[in-house]
């Protein structure tokens, strides 16, 4: 019972983590079909500065945590909203080009990352409450899961309420439905472009912060492994779906993470074959509305 | 006023239509011949041509303008955007070395399971990747292939792990085997080079090509007229993948070893890159593309060491020594300013001098896209 339980919360807090990236990719393909390559530097860059930041305040405190986090946040955003208009704007309406400019963006990031921080993994040493665990029905959590939960909840919330509450919000969600449309009514939906990466952008950067603190270390490739996983999650929700991003993550993770116990390791694989299986059962993926 | 596409057609009895392959044919010549002449190119090769260091760059050149033209055939003549290609290569490459370690074979009958076993994962995964099509297939394939390398990186005692796996040399005919024999393994290479590209051409002209063209163009009109766009697209993606893991048998051959990153997603950005620098739907341009990223490559990791890049200040020093910081940069500029790569611009250049108009092949693609993805826009 108590290793279910430990397995299916650590599944859940992994699931959060993919939330956290896969929440700024749906969305981003969603209003702009644009398949976002360089998220994964977004969220290694994110991670690097919320290290030096989090190194210049003293590491052990939770002020410094914080603060790494929101900093994280706001690099995230800010590089995210550079590209947009560096990059993908020129290009509009031609999303092949689009993403062969991110996939160039992250292959020339990853290498210039690996020429200042090195091609060496650097570790971090958070608060050291993120090193205990906490007892729930005999499962022995470690806390960083709980952290990874809560932001992405936080994450979720601040999203929803965005989406269905404000204006701009409103004019993403009706951009996603039919962009024609919108446009026809005499809105800019270009301006809601860079809104949109910023946004993926910050939650990118709390994602890259946040699994620096996971994985006790970050490396220039930190971004590349969750990348993949979250393009993965972002097909199995639907393209352009939140909620799907947010029920695929967490049914992705906690799967991998049985099959690790389980079987033996085979976790990564198994979510291959899990794509797989719903592609042929439901190419557009959980909640996807295309047919 | 007539909008041709970038793929460029043979007219029969047209003035010069056998000049390509004239030109084709005498540069094989002339690369068969390299590593006779003592030829120098200070600054791009390493040393004369017959010195076994320039021929196992060469050789390198020539494994990867083979994957690049494989590329090719999945990107530019039916416009799929796979980020899996490397998974054939590595199968090639994998295929033949698991096939020396574990049945004991001789080479030959090492390169034909290698080729089966390359065949097999390309149908499987690639029935299963084309239920979607677009920026979704680029995602799935993607995931494939990261399956692969992640099952190649986990056995470590089947496949050697992050050490790599080393080709059993003592199963290779002699003739293959040592550096003294770099000049036999050119030649191998040049002749994998010469056969992927005229499967490619093959595919390319046959009613098959056409029918994946068209497809790329429009895949509904296709439907509509009773053909099967499926099938089509699905008998391209494993000539390419064969194609691929012959790319691959032959780096396994040439490296007498492989690394996990030949399965890697990295190693099909690689040929992406290639391919663009080149010029989608030219295969000559991936050809150029294959050999000018990397010479690049080799060229900008020694420039990385040179003196005077030492002793610059850090915010020159650190992107000029990563040689895959400058190729990304330049691969961002050709697709912002050179969609067409290097001989989609020439090619323009000479249409439009003829007085025709040109279109880049990957906005032909774009619009393709764009074609299928409004209906469905409207329908929801």
């Amino acid at each position: 019972m108590s290793s279910i339980v430990l397995i299916l919360l650590t599944g859940v807090g992994l699931g959060a983590l993919y939330f956290l990236v896969a929440s700024g990719l749906s969305l981003i393909y969603g209003l702009m079909h644009v398949l976002n390559f360089a998220h994964g530097a977004f969220l290694t860059l994110s991670a690097f500065i919320g290290w030096q930041v989090a190194q210049a305040l003293g590491t052990a405190s939770w002020g410094s945590f914080v603060v790494s986090i929101l900093v994280g946040a706001l690099v995230g955003a800010v590089f995210a909203t550079l590209t947009e208009l560096v990059l993908i704007r020129p290009l509009y309406e031609r999303h092949i080009e689009q993403v062969l400019v991110t996939v160039g963006l992250s292959f020339a990031a990853v290498a210039l990352f690996e020429g200042i921080w090195g091609t060496d993994a650097v570790n971090i040493a958070g608060p050291a409450w993120l090193k205990e665990t906490t007892e729930i029905l005999g499962a022995r959590i470690p806390n960083t899961y709980w952290v990874l939960m809560l932001a992405a909840a936080l994450v979720l919330v601040a999203l929803v309420l965005f989406l269905k509450k404000t204006r701009y919000g409103m004019i993403i969600r009706a951009g996603v439905e039919n962009r024609s449309m919108v446009t026809a009514l005499g809105i800019d939906v270009r301006r809601s472009f860079t809104l949109v990466f910023a946004i993926g952008g910050a939650a990118a950067g709390i994602g890259g912060v946040l699994a620096m603190h996971y994985t006790t270390f970050v490396s220039a490739h930190l971004g590349a492994t969750l990348l993949i996983f979250a393009f993965i999650v972002t097909v199995i929700g639907g393209l352009g779906s939140l909620t799907g991003a947010a029920i695929a993550s967490v049914l992705v993770a906690v799967l991998q993470q049985f099959a690790n116990v389980y079987l033996s390791g085979t976790g990564d694989f198994i979510v291959v074959v899990l794509l797989a299986v719903v592609l042929l059962v439901r190419p557009t993926g959980l909640m996807g509305r295309k047919a | 006023m007539t909008v041709t596409t970038g793929v460029p057609t043979l007219i029969p009895g047209r003035r010069g239509a056998a000049l390509p392959f004239v030109v084709g044919a005498a540069l094989v010549v002339v690369m068969a011949v390299l590593p006779l002449l003592n030829i120098s190119i200070p600054g791009i090769l390493p040393g004369a041509t017959y010195t076994p260091g320039t021929l196992a760059l060469l050789s390198l050149c020539m494994v990867f303008a083979a994957l690049a033209l494989s590329y090719n055939l999945l990107l530019g003549t039916s416009g799929m955007l796979s980020f899996g290609h490397a998974l054939y290569f590595g199968a090639g490459a994998y295929g033949l070395g698991l096939a020396l370690k574990l049945v004991g074979v001789p080479l030959w009958p090492g390169v034909l399971i290698a080729l089966v076993g390359g065949l097999a994962i390309a149908a499987f995964t690639g029935a299963i990747s084309m239920r979607v099509s677009g920026i979704p297939f680029a995602m799935v394939t993607l995931a494939f292939a990261q399956a692969g390398s992640v099952l190649v990186r986990r056995n470590q005692d089947v496949t050697g792990g992050e050490e790599g796996l080393r080709l059993p040399v003592d199963q290779i005919p002699a003739w293959l085997v040592g550096v003294s024999n770099t000049r036999n393994l050119y030649w191998v290479t040049l002749v994998v080079l010469v056969i992927v590209y005229l499967v490619v051409l093959w595919v390319d002209r046959s009613r098959l090509g056409h029918l994946a063209q068209a497809t790329r163009e429009n895949e509904l009109r296709v439907q509509v007229l009773g053909l099967r766009p499926y099938a089509a697209k699905l008998l391209v993606f494993v000539a390419a993948a064969l194609c691929a893991s012959l790319a691959g048998i032959a780096y396994m051959l040439l490296q007498s070893g492989t690394q996990p990153s030949a399965v890697g997603a990295d190693l099909t950005i690689t040929v992406l890159v290639m391919v663009v620098l080149g010029g989608v739907g030219f295969r000559w341009g991936a050809i150029v593309g294959g050999v000018l990223y990397t010479i690049l490559d080799q060229r900008l990791t020694v420039l990385a060491r040179a003196e005077w890049i030492r002793d610059l200040p850090d915010v020159l020093r650190i992107p000029l020594s990563e040689p895959l910081f400058l190729l990304g940069v330049l691969f961002i500029l050709v697709v912002m300013f050179l969609p067409g790569g290097i001989a989609g611009t020439i090619d323009a250049a000479v249409r439009r001098r003829r007085g025709e108009r040109t279109r880049s092949q990957l906005r032909q693609i774009d619009d393709a896209d764009d074609a299928v993805a409004e209906p469905a826009a409207v329908r929801a």
